[in-house]
């Protein structure tokens, strides 16, 4: 009997794209299933504000 | 208590005073009669401080037209030159408890909405909005329009508006929003609204028929009439959120298409201010995109109050005068919400399941998630002496939110 993981890598796959499109995109084009995810680093991925509002946030 | 629940506190008082308020129509009057410290040989503009120098071509041109107005300067040339030589005083409406659309500019002699929030008491103040000499345009056409407002209609509609004791703003602003409007740039609903509920007192107030005939047509064929009213019943909304202390929510965010400038309620007094931005959208036939200048005015009191941007997607009859596409315009509303304090329980988008309008901009999530609020707008010309040019969508500069996130830090965290 195949395992767990066995029977996932018999299925195909689906992606899950955090924050970046143009990753998925491609693979959607090519015919994948793609599920986004809206993400980004807080504050734009600036340390400094990042941590200000670890205190105020 | 940690300054994060102090902020959360704060914030949440802030909400409730938003939600709280009662913008009521009380009178329209002179300025000069009702304004907070509005000084003869002053005139008031939009947005953050800004001296002659530097101000941008559109908002000379209309401060030039106020010269000519008040009868302090016979020709532009003379005009200019006692602006330039200082003459005449130059102050933000915000810091007289008042706005104005565009240039935003306010004298003595120039009427006003007259709005007061019954719920805290505190009264603001807007000029009316036309299509020219708010846009720069200082001509004898553009100014006989301000006269006809002085003389026929502002007086009409004060006498009107003291006959009716006043003229409830919230429920019909409420209901304008369920016709489509969204109290900024699409004020059609609330325009035929007011004119309808004014109308019937405008012809039993024993004014000359004449008077009486030409306010009907002005105010039952404005389609921004009701903009003054939608902006100073959003001051007086705003006003009272001002000053509590540790809270992060935006109080005013106002223009000079020099620059854009942001208040926050627990820093009251200070502006946080970057280079004005570009708008983006449709110009009108016969202008180019270098004709047009920078962001300007202090109508985006009503995105601060909850409206206009928060409110696009209920609203897609704006997008003619705009640019975009529905599905943009419903989720400039969605994002709304994920930088503002609250919902609104009055104010209802039923294009949304009737969900409330986002309520109290706080410059934290607007940090946090990298997101400025919209703003829908109209456009000026960059030179002196033009008409409204066009419409469009504008984004705050995030520099306006860091610089009051970092001022925010110093004063409360030490």
């Amino acid at each position: 009997m195949p395992t767990k993981v066995e029977n996932l890598l018999q299925q195909r796959p689906v992606f899950l794209i955090v924050g970046v499109r143009g990753f998925g995109e491609s693979l959607r084009d090519a015919g994948h299933q793609v599920v986004f995810l809206d993400w980004s680093p807080p504050a734009g991925g600036d340390p400094k504000l990042a941590a200000l509002l670890d205190d105020l946030l | 208590m940690s300054l994060k629940e102090r902020i959360n506190a704060a914030n949440e008082e802030a909400l409730r005073r938003i939600v709280a308020a009662d913008p009521v129509l009380v009178d329209v009057a002179p300025a000069g009669d009702v304004i907070p410290g509005l000084e003869d040989r002053m005139i008031l503009h939009s947005g953050p401080p800004v001296t002659w120098e530097r101000m941008c071509g559109a908002q000379r041109g209309a401060v030039i037209g106020m010269c000519l107005f008040e009868g302090w300067a016979q020709d532009p040339a003379a005009a200019a030159r006692m602006l330039a030589a200082g003459e005449i005083a130059l102050e933000p409406n915000h810091h007289h408890g008042t706005v104005g659309p565009m240039a935003g500019t306010i004298t003595r002699n120039m009427w006003v909405w007259v709005v007061e929030n019954r719920a805290f008491g505190n009264r603001a103040f807007c000029r009316q909005v036309e299509s020219f000499q708010q846009f720069g345009d200082h001509s004898p056409d553009a100014l006989a329009g301000l006269e006809k407002w002085r003389d026929t209609w502002g007086p009409a509609l004060g006498t009107a508006v003291r006959k009716m004791g006043g003229v409830p703003l919230k429920q019909l602003v409420a209901r304008a929003l369920l016709m489509g409007d969204e109290m900024h740039n699409r004020v059609v609903a609330s325009s035929s609204l007011f004119a309808n509920a004014v109308a019937p007192h405008l012809v039993v107030c024993g004014l000359p028929t004449e008077q009486v005939v030409s306010t009907l047509f002005y105010a039952g064929n404005h389609p921004f009439l009701f903009l003054g009213l939608s902006m100073a019943a959003a001051k007086a909304s705003m006003d009272p959120v001002r000053g509590v202390e540790a809270s992060t929510v935006v109080t005013a965010m106002a223009r000079n298409g020099t620059e854009f400038g942001i208040q926050v309620s627990g820093l009251e007094g200070e502006w946080f201010t970057a280079p004005a931005p570009r708008v983006q959208g449709l110009l009108l036939p016969g202008w180019k995109e270098e004709d047009a200048g920078l962001d300007m005015g202090d109508s985006a009191i009503t995105e601060t109050v909850g409206w206009g941007g928060a409110a696009l997607g209920g609203a897609p009859g704006i997008l003619s005068f705009t640019g975009g596409t529905a599905e943009q315009a419903l989720a400039f509303s969605r994002d709304m919400r994920g930088i503002s304090t609250g919902l609104s329980p009055d104010y209802l988008m039923p294009a949304l399941n009737f969900e409330g309008t986002a309520v109290g901009i706080d410059i934290r999530k607007v940090v946090h998630a990298n997101l400025v609020p919209v703003i829908d707008t109209a456009i000026a010309h960059r030179e002196p002496g033009h008409g409204i040019i066009g419409g469009g969508i504008v984004r705050p500069p995030m520099e306006c939110f860091t610089k009051a996130l970092a001022r925010f830090a110093e004063k409360y965290q030490g």
